[in-house]
């Protein structure tokens, strides 16, 4: 758009310092983080320069450990060596139909599960915590500096409680979180970037623990996702699972111990690998009984005992193509994500569905952390010249509500774009009726009992009226995490109706800042220095966004409102090199005031633009 | 911030009419999003980033409304003050009704019968009504005094839609 270019020379702001951003990809086995630099997307190597983090947590005599240095406590400490988290995030105990694979003393708590440790209960998005914090402490040394902020990827198919979860696990170690991304856009948005493409084209995103599959338009630089399906409990895990199952049988050993079965989960991952690229693999093991296992899996019989769970994939796979309304010979290109796509019997399934080779040009295990990356350094304002894209994507379940007889009445369908707002209106049926349940549910299910609880609303202060009189208008909000929120409103009074949310799940702010303030004081950060050290980045962000903005589009302004304008900023740049945090926040929250008619008006006209720029004859008959 | 008491039509600066060019909705949908959507002002401040989100939410709900061919009229007759969907009134034309019931009894039967071909068959039948409907909508709503007999078409459109989409339902549970 020409017009943003035409600012005098003299005018032009002073380059824009680049921000600390970081894309981060929280995975079931492994997680990486990733950022731009120089144009170009990398992952973030440890010391060591190893690009993978194991998602393992080891709670310690001495702390955690996390990652390589958890690796040994797998076996020999295997209660208090936590794998495989993600499956459990947002997950009540009564969810997990696969919990007696797991050797960890589950805590049935209300909402989310809990884990019995050597150090106390831990909730799944504590130890989810963990891992991003040595991300976090990882991408803070390799960029030297505090981050400005993270973008965290998720599985499309993860429904509200587990995307609050991973919210609330990035803020409790201590990311400012700009984005949750779905995993297959982000792998998406690195391969179409990467490769030029247009057109229709899948990514099937099999990880260790969760199934995506997405379809998305690329087309002049906007990807627009048209449907998504998956399964949250379906990965490269279980694959592993049917080899265990598979030598217990055929070795005859067990009943076995939580520590041998760990040994033996591991020995069934290692042969999956290596069946990646050969015709068979031996596997020896010795138990702690003494029992010996010793023994050769083919590749053949591994795809029999895998058969159900490839076939397993497709169907997702067909539901996205119906609700897209698509065919498979309709797809250009499908994209292969999640180091489970590298198995063989994986490969050929995809490519005899979709009628064509599948894409591997990619590093299945990279593409989702680069893609976070990139969204990351544009969300932060970093934006490079000439990359103007855009990114549309959907909620993958259904929102409803609870009606007469516990059946779901939808409010927002599946695969709507989002971000989406929807009212809804609900009466009264009492005379004098003043307070009224909502139930919110996620899922496709007619059935309450069969749809996922996210909360419970009560609405209170409606005005006493006769039966069906009063008009109670709810409206419920997606943004663009794929997160919800409700707001509520009588309508004939204009009462606006107080809402007390008893979520079902998840973690209240309180229960967040009091986690923050007890990991804190074990740790041997400053907490301190590192709140002003936040409020500082917060303050060049939003200093630079003014500045942006005020460069852009500085002449919709007053000289007075410009002049309340410049005061708040230069409260911010002096406080921001003080060490008064508290006064920094302040002002901060005065220049955010002090913007807001600004920011409408940048609006307007970023729409008045938005519609003049196009061509003359499509506003013909207007 | 976009003017909320603009409707749909307007807000995408295209004609109200039932039909229009949807390459054309489609690229004013693109613009105005490139223009509002939050990523565009995820570093920006708070106002304006609750603005944004605001925004293309609204955006999202109109392109929604109008995409859809029947939500599209039934917006449209609600602009002109006629409720084509409402709960009070819900009247089929009698051999409307009676085609669909025979058709709804075939369909049940495939099912049973677990005949896929018989099914698709069914759906095609049913979707080239539809596609007939909305013809013939498109000239009521588009014509000068067809507003009452397009909201009969409506709603008549309405049921064929959810007719197509129990086919749909049928075939994908032989599918498994």
């Amino acid at each position: 758009m020409a017009l943003l270019q035409i600012a005098e020379p003299e005018q032009t702001p002073a380059p824009r310092r680049n921000q600390l951003a970081v894309g981060i990809d929280l995975g079931t086995t492994n997680s990486l983080v990733a950022t731009v630099r120089n144009g170009m997307p990398v992952v973030l190597p440890d010391h060591e320069g190893r690009p993978l983090l194991p998602s393992i947590v080891h709670f310690g005599r001495d702390g955690a450990d996390v990652g390589y240095a958890a690796q040994d406590a797998l076996i020999a400490d295997s209660q208090n060596t936590i794998v495989s988290v993600k499956r459990l995030m947002g997950r009540g105990l009564s969810d997990l139909a696969d919990a007696r694979r797991f050797p960890y003393r589950f805590v049935d708590a209300p909402g989310m599960v809990q884990l019995e440790t050597r150090v106390g209960r831990r909730t799944p998005v504590e130890v989810s915590a963990e891992i991003l914090k040595t991300l976090r402490v990882r991408a803070e040394a390799a960029l030297g500096g505090a981050l400005a902020g993270a973008v965290v990827t998720v599985p499309a198919y993860f429904d509200d409680a587990q995307r609050q979860a991973t919210k609330d696990a990035a803020r409790l170690a201590g990311l400012n979180v700009l984005r949750l991304l779905n995993e297959p856009t982000a792998a998406a948005i690195a391969y179409g970037l990467d490769h030029g493409a247009e057109g229709i084209y899948a990514v099937y995103d099999l990880g260790g623990g969760t199934f995506d599959l997405s379809i998305l338009k690329l087309s002049r630089g906007v990807f627009e996702v048209l449907a998504t399906a998956g399964d949250t409990a379906l990965g490269g895990d279980d694959f592993d699972h049917r080899v265990y199952c598979w030598m217990l049988e055929t070795s005859r050993v067990g009943p076995v111990s939580a520590s041998d079965t760990r040994l033996l989960m591991l020995k069934a991952c290692e042969a999956k690998e290596n069946l990646t690229a050969h015709a068979a693999t031996p596997i020896r093991a010795t138990l702690s009984t003494g029992e010996t296992i010793d023994t050769t899996l083919t590749a053949s019989t591994f795809a029999t005992i895998t058969t159900n769970l490839v076939s397993k994939t497709l169907a997702p796979v067909r539901k996205a193509l119906r609700d897209a309304r698509l065919s498979p010979a309709e797809i250009k290109g499908v994209v292969m994500v999640g180091g489970a796509t590298r198995m063989p019997q994986i490969q050929k399934a995809v490519a005899e569905f979709f009628g064509a080779p599948p894409l591997n040009n990619l590093d299945p295990d990279q593409v989702v952390a680069l893609g976070a990356a990139i969204q990351a350094n544009v969300l932060a304002g970093n934006r490079v010249e000439g990359e103007d894209w855009l990114l549309l994507d959907v909620i993958p379940l259904s929102l409803g509500v609870e009606t007469m007889g516990g059946l779901t009445e939808k409010i927002v369908p599946r695969n709507a774009t989002i971000p989406i707002a929807r009212a809804q209106e609900f009466t009264t049926f009492k005379d004098g009726q003043t307070a009224m349940a909502i139930h919110v549910v996620q899922g496709e299910r007619e059935k309450v009992s069969d749809c996922r609880s996210l909360a419970r609303f009560e609405l209170r202060g409606i005005p006493p009226m006769v039966a069906g009189a009063a008009r109670i208008r709810v409206t419920f909000q997606v943004d663009a995490d794929g997160l919800l929120s409700v707001s509520a409103r009588e309508q004939t009074t204009g009462v606006e109706a107080a809402i007390a949310v008893k979520p079902s799940y998840g973690l209240a702010d309180a229960d967040i800042a009091r986690m923050l303030e007890e990991s804190q004081a074990h740790a041997a950060e400053d907490m301190t220095a590192r709140a002003l050290a936040e409020a500082q980045v917060e303050a060049e962000r939003l200093l630079a966004a003014t500045e942006g903005g005020l460069a852009a589009d500085g002449d919709l302004l007053t000289a007075s409102e410009r002049a309340a304008i410049d005061a708040s900023m230069a409260a911010v740049r002096r406080l921001a090199a003080g060490s008064d945090r508290h006064a920094l926040a302040a002002a901060l929250a005065s220049l955010n005031r002090t913007t807001e008619d600004f920011a409408a008006k940048r609006m307007d006209r970023s729409i008045s633009r938005a519609l003049t720029g196009r061509s003359v004859d499509s506003l013909a008959g207007h | 911030m976009i003017d909320f008491s603009q409707d749909y039509f307007a807000l995408f600066g295209l004609p109200r009419r039932y039909r229009f060019d949807s390459a054309q909705l489609d690229a004013a949908y693109r613009a105005l999003q490139r223009g509002i959507h939050p990523d565009r002002y995820a570093a920006a401040g708070e106002a304006e980033r609750r603005l944004a989100l605001q925004s293309s939410a609204r955006v999202n709900e109109a392109y929604r409304a109008l995409k859809d061919p029947v939500s599209r009229a039934q917006y449209l007759l609600s602009l002109h003050g006629i409720d084509a969907l409402g709960e009070t009134d819900t009247a089929l034309r009698p051999e409307f009704l009676q085609q669909q019931l025979a058709r709804r009894e075939s369909i049940a039967d495939a099912h049973a019968e677990r005949d896929a071909t018989k099914l698709a068959a069914l759906l095609d039948d049913t979707r080239s009504d539809i596609g007939t409907f909305e013809a013939r909508l498109a000239q009521h709503l588009d014509g000068e005094q067809g507003l009452v007999a397009a909201r009969d078409d409506v709603r008549e459109l309405r049921f064929l839609t959810k007719v197509a989409a129990d086919i749909e339902a049928a075939l994908v549970d032989l599918e498994n």
